[in-house]
C-alpha cells in the first residue's frame, strides 16, 4: 500500500527532522537508499526545484517525492504526513507548555540535538556533493583516474567561491548559472 | 468564518512569496501578521521561531499553527497551516509533472547536470553555515564527529540517531549535567 508507506516515511521525517530548512534532507537521503523511490541524482534535482520555487523546502521536496511516487494523491499524502507532527506538537506547545523554553529537560535535549542535526545534514550534503562530482561507474570499473568528473568539480569550486563571496545571492541565480554551464560544458 | 478565511489567505500569500522557508519567511510574515492584521507582535514571532527551531518539522508550519491557534483555536491552526502549504502543493506538482516530460530532451538533461553542481555548492555553503552556528564547544564537536561518521560512513539512519540523541539529552539532564 503505497499511501501508507508514504505516510509512514514522511510522518517519521516530520517528527524527527528538527530545525527546519535542510533538516529533512538526511531523511530524504535515507528514504532514497531504503525505498529506491528516487536516486540521489533525482533528489538533487528535487532540491534544485525546491530551492528555486516559493515555499518551505521540506514541504516542496515532500510534494515532489509524493507526486513522483503516486501522482497527486501521493503529493497530498506526503505533504500532510510531513507537516502533521509539527502541527500536533505546536498545538500542544501553545496550549500546555507556556514555559517550554525554560524547561531543564528541553534545554538539555536541545543542546544534544543541535550538533546532532548539524552532523546529519552535513552527512546528507556530503552524499549529494559526492553524487554530483564522483563518477561511480569509473570506480566500479576500477579506473580511479576517471573517478572525479573534472568539469563538474571545477564548476563546483567556482560556484562555491562566488556564493561565499556574495552571500546575499539568491539561490535561483546560482541555479540558472548552473543550468547555463550545463549546456556549455561537458558535465 | 471571515477570520478563518483571512488566516488561510494571509498564510497562502506567505507561502507564495517566500523562497527557501525558515528565516527567509520573516519579512513577509511580519508584513501580513503584525503590520496588516495585528494578530501578534514582532516579539511573539521571534519566540515562535525559537520554538520552531527546537520542535520537529517545517518552521513555516510551526509558525502558522502557532498564530492560527492563538486567533481561532484548532480551526484557525488548520486554516493557517493548510494555507501556507497550498502554494507549494500546486506549484511543485505542476513542475514535477512538466519536468518528467522535459527530461526527454537532451538540452534539459544537460542543463540539469549543471544545476546539480549548483545545488551541490548551495547545500555545501548551507551546511558550512550550520556547522559554524551549531558547533560551539568540545562536546558539540565530539557529537558532530560521531554522528557524521555513523551517518555518512556506516549509513546509520537518522530514524535511529535522533531518538538516541533525545535519550542522551534526557540522561544528561537527570545527571544534572550542563544544560544546552
Amino acid at each position: 500500500m503505497i499511501y501508507l508507506q508514504l505516510f509512514y516515511e514522511f510522518f517519521r521525517a516530520g517528527l524527527l527532522a528538527v530545525g527546519g530548512g535542510l533538516a529533512t534532507l538526511p531523511f530524504l537521503r535515507d528514504i532514497a537508499m531504503r525505498r529506491g523511490w528516487f536516486t540521489i541524482a533525482e533528489l538533487t534535482d528535487m532540491i534544485a526545484v525546491a530551492e528555486s520555487t516559493p515555499g518551505p523546502i521540506g514541504v516542496n521536496t515532500a510534494t515532489y517525492v509524493g507526486f513522483r511516487v503516486a501522482g497527486i494523491p501521493g503529493a497530498l499524502t506526503a505533504t500532510f504526513s510531513l507537516i502533521l507532527p509539527a502541527f500536533l506538537i505546536m498545538l500542544a506547545v501553545v496550549t500546555a507548555l507556556r514555559h517550554f523554553r525554560e524547561n531543564r529537560f528541553v534545554l538539555s535535549v536541545l543542546g544534544v540535538l543541535r550538533p546532532v542535526s548539524v552532523a546529519l545534514v552535513a552527512a546528507a550534503v556530503a552524499t549529494v556533493v559526492i553524487g554530483v562530482l564522483i563518477n561511480t561507474g569509473a570506480i566500479a570499473a576500477h579506473r580511479p583516474a576517471e573517478a572525479v568528473i573534472l568539469p563538474a568539480a571545477a564548476l563546483y569550486l567556482v560556484l562555491l567561491l562566488v556564493y561565499r563571496k556574495f552571500s546575499g545571492l539568491h539561490p535561483l541565480v546560482l541555479i540558472v548559472v548552473g543550468a547555463v554551464a550545463g549546456l556549455l560544458l561537458p558535465l | 468564518m471571515k477570520e478563518l478565511w483571512e488566516l488561510y489567505a494571509a498564510f497562502f500569500r506567505i507561502g507564495l512569496f517566500t523562497f527557501g522557508g525558515g528565516y527567509a519567511m520573516l519579512p513577509m510574515l511580519k508584513r501580513e501578521t503584525v503590520e496588516k492584521y495585528h494578530w501578534i507582535t514582532e516579539e511573539e514571532i521571534l519566540d515562535c521561531y525559537a520554538i520552531g527551531q527546537c520542535t520537529p518539522g517545517v518552521i513555516a508550519v510551526n509558525t502558522a499553527t502557532f498564530i492560527g491557534t492563538r486567533r481561532c483555536g484548532v480551526k484557525g491552526a488548520v486554516a493557517a497551516t493548510v494555507g501556507v502549504v497550498t502554494p507549494s502543493l500546486i506549484i511543485i506538482t505542476l513542475i514535477a509533472a512538466v519536468l518528467q516530460n522535459l527530461m526527454r530532451f537532451e538540452a534539459v538533461v544537460q542543463a540539469f547536470a549543471g544545476i546539480r553542481v549548483a545545488v551541490a555548492a548551495l547545500v555545501t555553503v548551507a551546511a558550512a553555515g550550520l556547522i559554524k552556528k551549531g558547533i560551539r564547544d568540545k562536546r558539540g564537536l565530539a557529537l558532530f564527529i560521531i554522528v557524521f561518521t555513523a551517518a555518512f560512513f556506516f549509513g546509520v539512519s537518522p530514524v535511529w540517531i535522533v531518538p538516541a540523541a533525545i535519550v542522551l539529552g534526557i540522561l544528561l539532564a537527570l545527571k544534572g549535567g550542563p544544560a544546552a
